[in-house]
């Protein structure tokens, strides 16, 4: 099946190296914008399983290892940012989505 | 089972009898020296499991399975050629003959025989003692019957209230049992603490709801009224419990040694010599069931070192003796901390004795030491083992005391002499006792490319017994890696070969003003939570520049970057800053009615001002612009940066005041309040001696003189409260300013990341002292830079969240979501005491069931 693009903001919404919530299909989505990065734009959830709360675009974001990860600003634990993974904790993943840039929109589908 | 398997005739034949802890490490000592070369070994245990960890064996209730206690799965045996059979009692020796005989009618010839038959828990002849659901503590069944019979009842008693029972006692209590220990003796642990000793312990068992009884003589033991069983006592009381465990003392279980006619103590073991032979010559015997010098040895240690001497006896190397061994021991019971070192009882002759008793945090200590002082004899410890590794080293290796002796038992406090350093221990000394391990095999196993403590811990086996030794053991190790000139890695992180204050230093001298700058020129990948704020810490502390500036925003924690302090539930704390305390009743109206318009929950801080909680992100900017117009500043309570400033109200009100301590803290609090540092800084300045600000316990403490000023340095309270160093007498106003600038700046440049002034104190080299001479003789000639540091960040200063308002751009990043004007539906309060407060998850559920 093809993947269905949902255009969620523009460029200029997301912070370089940082991340940014937004709301979609009432789900909260966590946006990142790494330029240095392959795919330039990444989607998890923004809930944090540890913490939660819906947190997890306000965390900072750490290259570890080769992956893009977000550290929980709670209590720090890290996620990875293409696959929703967790690094210290195999049995907690959250949701992800792929992402991408066109021009000044920004996308998302379900992987 | 059959014994026939064809040996070649030329191979004598090793029989062990026993296979616990001692008679596997013996196998483990003979394979070593290449014994299952020599001699073809069988091994028999009465036991189903080979070989487990016995002293670990109550983990068995804290979550490990016997597979987790093994101290082998059997390849050790298998690869060497070693045949074992578990469930095998061996019920007779033949001496004559050299036969031995098995329960199930097998027999087996032998050529030497090593008997580790451990001991067995006596259990005293009281009428009743085999009733139904009594149990001993000693085997892994053992436990599996405890454990099924603790299901089912709520009352259990440990007689005995020895080491080990009071370890029963602990794991009866995690069962989840009403526990009580039963002691005939005066005290509990009689063999190793004295009477004061003893009697401080029982304080703290009772305190953790343990009921303990002792001098106490159980009678008879029958049905209970209101339990399974009750203990009638001699005294006429008697106690009900559903589960009784006896732990009254081990016996050696030298009941072949007895059949086969073997030497004898008089109250049972097997009489061995220095090389663990028995009366008869081809028989050895180690662990709990021999008896060397009419003494058993009950612990594991001890028997390791009987089971080394027996292997290198058969093996021809006569120079493995046994020769006794130390009893210290130090153990967590019941979460209480007891250690008894050698003589504890003071029996030497002519011993002299220090003790050191403290009822409120309920700790007793006791010194025991030579004639004429010189010597450490033995020790008891209750309540803190912080002092044993230290007191055991001046005993096992006869190191001459300190002049002042007492204090290797006294808290902590100014000018004490500090633990003693591994510098000072000799190549002999023993660190790890289990093991037999000194100082110097460590030293050659870090010479031989062992360079962590995980490594010496492969080759030596330190630390791998009773675990006691693990904090010493480190301390070698890392000190030999020192003496080697090995770097222990002090690096930030991975993308950082620096320590922070190598990066504070690249930082200052190259002019480097960004993270991406710094990380193309020394660093390397793409930065993580670890270094980012690290470094923007640095890049303020250096350039004072705005911490929302593009470039540094993603370098700051969240804390930072929204300029408050995130909450569990994601809304965020405001903290205005309130010098010294004092506001006046216009702000502090304008504080309460922001707070009642957004229905923030509203608390006086325990660091003297106003914090209002429950604010979302899109509020902050809206709440800070009314505070900002009504003149607040950021009180920057989310900022690695100056806090508080704590006062009293001083001379100006108070009638023992002897300065103005309300306006200098004013003015420190104004002075110092851009100021970014490795970790939070407090101050507090007091009026007089009486100290009404507690400014001992902050980083700068400052109390009034009658000719000016006191200046404390790097105390805290927290985690690990520390006092203070008077730094200073008598300072002018000007003067005081000069050394809290050098102090706080020179901290700034050589610290650590998160490291309080208190930890940065203790881990400088040469102490208050050097930090005197640092900034009152300018040694090392900085003092002029330090203060032009200091007068940049003062001169720089700008309210971070005036400067927020003022930035659109800034301002855009506190929107909840960027396409949808909406609130965070998680986001839920309920009241209490007339406030708000955050709904626990079980009441965000009934909250939404009412709306559904
Ligand atoms: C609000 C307050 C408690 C209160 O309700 O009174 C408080 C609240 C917090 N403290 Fe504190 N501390 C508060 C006074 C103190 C004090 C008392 C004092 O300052 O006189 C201490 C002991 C003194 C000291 O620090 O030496 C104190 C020792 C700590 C520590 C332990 C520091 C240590 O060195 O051991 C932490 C943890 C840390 O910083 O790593 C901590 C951390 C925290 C944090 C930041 C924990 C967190 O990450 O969420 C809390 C967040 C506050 C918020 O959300 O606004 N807080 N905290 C107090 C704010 C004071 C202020 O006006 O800024
Ligand atoms: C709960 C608990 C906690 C402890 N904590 C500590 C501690 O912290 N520190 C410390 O140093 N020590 C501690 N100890 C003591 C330590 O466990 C013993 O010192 C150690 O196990 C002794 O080893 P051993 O091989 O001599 O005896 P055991 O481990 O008792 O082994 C003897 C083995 O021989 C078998 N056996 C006996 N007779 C025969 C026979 N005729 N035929 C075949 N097999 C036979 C037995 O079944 C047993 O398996 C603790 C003990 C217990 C029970
Ligand atoms: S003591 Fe602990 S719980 Fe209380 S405010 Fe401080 S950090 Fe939070
Ligand atoms: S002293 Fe027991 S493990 Fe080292």
């Amino acid at each position: 099946m093809a993947s269905q693009w949902k255009l969620v903001c523009k460029q200029g919404d997301l912070i370089r190296g940082a991340g940014v919530a937004a709301m979609v299909d009432g789900q909260q989505v966590a946006l990142f914008y790494i330029p240095e990065s392959d795919d330039k734009v990444f989607a998890i959830g923004n809930w944090d399983p540890f913490g939660k709360a819906n947190v997890l675009s306000r965390g900072l974001v750490a290259h570890l290892q080769g992956n893009w990860t977000v550290a929980s600003p709670l209590y720090k634990q890290h996620f990875v940012l293409s696959s929703g993974e967790c690094l210290e904790d195999d049995t907690a993943r959250i949701p992800y989505w792929k992402a991408k840039l066109e021009g000044e929109d920004v996308y998302i589908s379900e992987p | 089972m059959t014994f026939n398997t064809p040996l070649s005739a030329n191979k004598p034949r090793l029989v062990v009898v026993g296979n616990g802890m001692v008679g596997h490490h013996f196998v483990e000592q003979i394979i070593a020296q290449g014994g299952h070369e020599t001699f073809h070994i069988t091994v028999f245990g009465e036991e189903p499991y080979l070989a487990y960890d016995r002293v670990h064996l109550s983990e068995y209730f804290t979550g490990k399975g016997a597979a987790d206690l093994a101290m082998t799965d059997g390849t050790l045996y298998d690869d060497n050629g070693v045949r074992y059979f578990t469930n095998s009692l061996v019920t007779e020796i033949d001496r004559k003959a050299k036969t031995l005989l098995l329960q199930n009618g097998d027999s087996l010839p032998y050529d030497k025989l090593v008997l580790a038959t451990g001991s067995y828990p006596f259990v005293p002849p009281i009428p009743g003692h085999k009733r139904d659901n009594t149990f001993v503590y000693r085997t892994l069944e053992d436990l599996d019957a405890i454990r099924d019979c603790a299901k089912t009842v709520t009352r259990g008693t440990v007689v005995g209230g020895g080491l080990l029972g009071l370890e029963a006692a602990n794991a009866l209590k995690n069962l989840g049992l009403e526990t009580s220990v039963v002691e005939f003796a005066p005290r509990l642990m009689p063999v190793q603490l004295d009477e004061k000793g003893g009697s401080v312990l029982k304080g703290m068992i009772e305190g953790l709801d343990v009921k303990v009884y002792t001098d106490t003589a159980t009678q008879e033991i029958v049905d209970g009224e209101r339990a399974f069983h009750r203990m009638n006592f001699a005294d006429g009381t008697h106690l009900e419990t559903d589960l009784i465990l006896f732990s009254a003392g081990i016996r050696p279980q030298d009941a072949l040694a007895k059949q086969s006619g073997l030497e004898m103590g008089e109250r049972g073991g097997i009489t061995i010599n220095n090389q663990c032979q028995t009366s008869d010559a081809d028989i050895y015997s180690i662990g709990e069931c021999a008896l060397w010098n009419n003494r058993i040895f009950g612990l594991v240690a001890p028997g390791y070192t009987m089971a080394k001497a027996a292997a290198g006896h058969l093996m021809g190397d006569a120079g493995l003796l046994f020769t006794g061994a130390d009893m210290s021991t130090k153990l967590k019971l019941l979460g209480c901390d007891v250690g008894s070192v050698g003589d504890a009882h003071g029996t030497s002759q002519g011993c002299k004795v220090f003790v050191y008793q403290d009822e409120l945090s309920q700790s007793y200590r006791k010194m025991v030491v030579s004639e004429d002082g010189k010597k450490l004899l033995g020790a008891v410890l209750v309540g803190d083992n912080s002092y044993y590794d230290t007191l055991l080293q001046y005993y096992l290796n006869a190191i001459d005391l300190p002049e002042q002796a007492q204090s290797l038992i006294l808290p902590a406090m100014d000018g004490a002499p500090a633990a003693l350093g591994v510098d000072a221990l000799p190549a002999t000394a023993s660190i790890c006792s289990c093991h037999n391990v000194s100082k110097q095999d460590i030293s050659d196993a870090v010479c031989n490319g062992a360079l962590s403590v995980g490594d010496v811990k492969g080759v030596t086996k330190a630390g791998t017994g009773c675990g006691g030794c693990a904090a010493l053991l480190k301390k070698v190790v890392d000190n030999e890696l020192l003496a080697l000139g090995v770097e222990v890695s002090t690096d930030i992180c991975e993308h950082f070969a620096y320590t922070r204050q190598d990066l504070y230093n690249i930082i200052k001298i190259g002019k480097i003003k960004s993270f991406d700058d710094l990380l193309e020129k020394h660093g390397k990948g793409h930065g993580c939570e670890i270094c980012k704020p690290a470094v923007g810490s640095i890049l303020a502390s250096v350039w004072n520049e705005y911490v929302l500036k593009k470039e540094h925003i993603i370098l700051q924690d969240t804390n930072d970057r929204f300029l408050g302090n995130m909450q569990k539930d994601g809304t965020y704390s405001i903290v205005p800053r309130i010098p010294g305390g004092e506001i006046t009743p216009e702000k502090l109206i304008v504080l309460g009615e922001v707070a009642k318009e957004y229905r923030l929950y509203t608390k006086v801080t325990g660091g003297q001002r106003i914090d209002l909680f429950g604010a979302t992100l899109p509020q902050l900017p809206e709440i800070w612009k009314r505070l900002v117009d009504a003149g607040f500043e950021t009180g920057q309570a989310y900022g690695k940066s100056l806090r508080t400033v704590k006062s009293c109200v001083g001379s100006t009100w108070c009638r023992y005041g002897v300065n103005d301590s309300m306006t200098m803290a004013v003015d420190l609090e104004n002075r110092y309040k851009g100021l970014r540092s490795p970790h939070k800084i407090k101050f507090a300045v007091s009026g007089c001696t009486r100290e009404c600000a507690e400014a001992q316990s902050k980083d700068i403490g400052v109390i009034a003189t009658e000719g000016g000023w006191n200046l404390y340095v790097c105390g805290n309270g927290g985690m690990k409260p520390r006092h203070g160093d008077l730094f200073a007498t008598d300072l002018d106003d000007e003067t005081l300013i000069k050394y809290i600038d050098r102090v706080l700046m020179f901290y700034t440049k050589t610290a650590d990341r998160l490291q309080r002034t208190s930890v940065w104190m203790d881990g400088l080299e040469g102490g208050l002292e050097y930090l005197k001479e640092v900034v009152i003789e300018d040694k090392l000639g900085m003092c002029e830079e330090l203060d032009a540091a200091m007068d940049y960040v003062v001169d720089t200063f700008q309210c971070e969240w005036k400067t927020t308002l003022e930035d659109p751009e800034a301002l855009k990043t506190f929107r909840q979501f960027v396409n949808y004007d909406g609130v965070d539906d998680n986001v839920v309060f309920v009241e209490e005491r007339a406030q708000i407060r955050p709904a626990t998850e079980k009441e965000k559920l009934e909250l939404i069931a009412k709306v559904g």
